[in-house]
């Protein structure tokens, strides 16, 4: 079998991973916006003999990278050894993509071309010559539209066909002067060496040209860099004259803007230029006085969706799971066993799973949002209200990512240049409440707001949680990090139906996650709970108890004795203690013992405040049969301590997933260290005013 | 010549020089928008901080700051 390694590579959002999908069902993430890809990605497909290993490239704009994500993708295109580049280019903005495709060429690996969306490009009547563009270019040309799966296996063919033949002669020449220049360079890189291949010297001399940092640091330790520096000094004062030019890499990029130009002209018919759904679009959607609140709407719209068709199948599955719960009981003999499953895990389980259908929900909008390219839009929309609080448009896409999951909207901000935007995006993206937070609000709300009002306090609360973060932003940004925040440039891509498809299967792909953690993590959480809930025995106490139980013939005081009791013995259990230990520190919020428990237990993961909460007041209620939660929550909860757990839950730190991809993607000590106390001593501060203020209010 | 945020929506005209600094520059290249290319105003909102611009098919977003620094060569493009 051979081996051959691909390196993807192309423009954001020209279809790369859509196209990696397409051929071999892998299941990438995609998105109509710059930056869905973040981290190189690999995927394996066999063809005959072949084995052949794609790498799905962050997208990258220009070999002078910008952001973090573009520099994963030069890292890769430098330093990593592969055997052919597959550069992707959009059919609709052809011209701006050749100018990268040219940059790739320079390069001198074997490469081939393809062109995506022209299924787009058709439909508007345009046409692109394949031939011309593989003669003009010398490299061969594929085709395709992920979308419609047209052309995509080709470029498998097309891979195993240029791995086994020679590299095409170089196609690719600058302007005279310009060449003049490269080769006077070469000559001096053949002294080392390095940069004996006259090929890789060429692709050297023109990165410095094009003022490559990167290049110019390996050039820098060399012996022949006195020499090579002089010249280059010279070189570049000469062409800028020579070309009116503030830097030779303009010199190179008008040069390249008018070979793309030229071979546009020469390969492409444009479609006529009609007045787009786009554009239509747009002029509604941004507008300038209407824009900010249909976007408002549309994000009330989704929570108050969440929360009410989400209820529906809700009492269905919490009765599933009592039913469940009770068949274990009738079944199972009395014991340890019997209980583990029938007040531990099953209970715990179930009142994680209700919550799938508003987490479903959430997700769908989320990744309509993305599919459709109005992620763009909120983006220009909310650039100027960042601003105020010191952060720009850009940081608003990982902050929407963060209502989904944490984890990726994390690394997803690294699409912001400027590392301090980065760190601050980063250090506020925690107040986004996450799905996994979604089951506590709902749970809480329905407990103890009107049925109503629940959309519009969830909508609140997410609400409340964005403001907070800008607020923070402004403060950091004021103390820590003073200084501007990075210009805002971006592109706006066009909108697109979202694909039916890939939303069902992104929905289906979080079911099976949630299911997966719900009957591992949150089973093996509330097992530990339940055993540390349920032990050490007291049976001093149980005796003392079930003698007066005995003696009263009353039923109402008989049941009172039995609900003391067992409460009583979880008072002494072991977690009965951890929570006593914990008490002073939320006895000022109204935590009892049992809350504080289950918060502390949420840092491992959200979803374990809800099953825990289920796990110690299903454990302490003797009464079977008032058998929902909500119910004792209501009983036992105060108005203003389930208003300081909500605020509490808003800002503490994320699970611990989170928390350590923010080590992965933030090296410096002093933020790490940083981001684990200030949220939650943030947290407590938060919720402690609320609960003095309502507590202040009479409640 | 005149920066593009002395423009009303709907202006177009051809990018007569673009003063933007490096990496600003390079990036606004790499979206298409260089010396000599057709450029459309779009859209701005409403207090005019944010701009979008039209090049070639592509739509792009921009701040205040950059969109000054491209200037525009058109006759009927007055505010
Ligand atoms: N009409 C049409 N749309 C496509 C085609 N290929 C991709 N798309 C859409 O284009 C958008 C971008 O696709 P992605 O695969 O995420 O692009 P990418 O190049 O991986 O983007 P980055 O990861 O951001 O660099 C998505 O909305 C896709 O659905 C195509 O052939 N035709
Ligand atoms: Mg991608």
């Amino acid at each position: 079998m051979k081996k051959i390694r691909v390196a993807l590579a192309g423009q954001p959002n020209v279809g790369k991973s859509s196209i990696i999908n397409s051929v071999t069902g892998a299941r990438l993430h995609v998105g109509n916006f710059s930056g869905v890809t973040v981290e190189k990605k690999e995927v394996f497909i066999e063809k005959g003999d072949y084995e052949i290993e794609i790498i799905d490239l962050p997208g990258i704009y220009s070999l002078n990278a910008y952001t973090p994500e573009e520099h994963v993708a030069k890292k890769y295109l430098y330093e990593e050894d592969y055997d052919l580049i597959v550069n992707v280019v959009d059919a609709n903005t052809l011209s701006r993509n050749l100018i990268f495709t040219m940059q790739l060429m320079d390069m001198q690996k074997k490469m081939i071309l393809v062109v995506n969306m022209i299924d787009e490009i058709e439909k508007q009547g345009g046409e692109i010559d394949r031939h011309k563009l593989e003669e003009l270019l010398g490299i061969p040309v594929v085709l395709t539209s992920a979308k419609e799966h047209r052309g995509v296996d080709e470029i498998i063919d097309q891979i195993i066909v240029t791995y086994e033949s020679e590299k095409p002669k170089n196609k690719l020449y600058y302007d005279e002067r310009i060449e003049e220049q490269v080769n006077r360079i070469v000559k001096v890189l053949h002294k080392s060496p390095h940069f004996k291949d006259p090929e890789y010297a060429r692709f050297i001399a023109i990165r410095l040209l094009d003022r490559d940092e990167d290049i110019y640091k390996i050039i820098h330790d060399l012996p022949i860099f006195i020499e090579l520096h002089e010249m280059l000094g010279k070189i570049y004062r000469e062409l800028e004259l020579e070309y009116d030019e503030e830097s030779t890499s303009d010199v190179l990029s008008g040069d390249r803007y008018a070979l793309s130009k030229a071979l546009v002209m020469e390969a492409v018919r444009k479609p006529q230029k009609k007045v787009t759904l786009t554009d239509r679009l747009d002029k509604l959607l941004i507008h300038p006085v209407f824009g900010l609140p249909i976007f408002l709407f549309f994000m009330w719209l989704l929570f108050q969706l969440t929360f009410e068709v989400g209820s529906i199948p809700m009492d269905m599955i919490d009765a599933a799971f009592t039913e469940m719960s009770n068949l274990v009981k009738a079944v199972l003999p009395d014991g340890a066993i019997q209980s583990v499953l029938a007040d531990g895990v099953i209970p715990a389980v179930g009142s994680i799973i209700m919550f799938l259908p508003n987490i479903l929900i959430l997700f769908m909008g989320i990744n309509l949002l993305e599919q459709t390219g109005y992620m763009a839009r909120t983006a220009f929309l909310l650039d100027g209200f960042m601003k105020k609080f010191g952060l720009q448009g850009k940081a608003f896409i990982p902050l929407v990512s963060g209502f989904g999951c944490t984890v990726p909207a994390y690394m997803a901000a690294r699409t912001l240049k400027n590392p301090t935007d980065r760190i601050i995006t980063m250090l506020i993206l925690g107040f986004m409440s996450c799905s996994a937070r979604l089951p506590v609000y709902v749970l809480l709300i329905g407990a103890f707001f009107p049925m109503a009002q629940a959309g519009n306090i969830l909508f609140i609360i997410y609400i409340s949680g964005a403001i907070l973060g800008l607020i923070v932003a402004k403060i950091l940004r004021t103390l820590l990090f003073k200084g501007e925040p990075e210009p805002f440039v971006m592109e706006m891509p066009p909108y697109r139906f979202p694909s039916m498809k890939a939303l069902a299967m992104e929905l289906w792909i979080k079911t099976r996650l949630f299911l997966k953690k719900a009957g591992t993590f949150i089973a093996g959480a509330s097992m530990i709970i339940w055993f540390l809930s349920t032990y050490p025995h007291q049976p001093e106490i149980e005796a003392r108890y079930l003698q007066k139980i005995e003696m009263t013939q009353d039923g109402e005081a008989k049941a009172q004795l039995q609900n003391e009791m067992i409460s009583k013995v979880l008072e002494r259990s072991y977690l009965g203690e951890i929570g006593k230990t914990l008490e002073p520190v939320f006895h000022p919020i109204g935590f009892d013992w049992r809350m504080s428990v289950a918060v502390v237990a949420g840092l491992a993961a959200k979803e374990v405040v809800v099953s825990t909460l289920a796990t110690l007041y299903a454990v302490g209620d003797a009464d079977e049969k008032s058998n929902t939660l909500l119910q004792r929550l209501r009983e036992n909860v105060t108005f203003k301590a389930a208003i300081a757990l909500i605020v509490i839950i808003m800002i503490y730190s994320p699970c611990i997933a989170a928390m350590s991809t923010f080590w992965v993607e933030v090296p410096q000590w002093v933020w790490r260290g940083f981001y684990l106390v200030y949220p939650n001593l943030l947290a407590w501060l938060m919720a402690f005013a609320v609960y003095r203020l309502l507590d202040f209010m009479g409640y | 010549m005149k920066p593009i945020t002395k423009c009303r929506i709907g202006c177009e005209g051809t990018i007569a020089r673009i003063r933007a600094r490096e990496p600003i520059k390079g990036r606004l290249f790499s979206l298409g928008l260089a010396k000599g290319s057709h450029i459309k105003i779009l859209d701005h909102t409403l207090a005019k901080q944010t701009w979008e611009v039209e090049s070639d098919g592509t739509k792009i977003a921009l701040r205040e700051e950059e969109a000054a620094s491209i200037f525009i060569e058109s006759q009927e493009c007055d505010t």
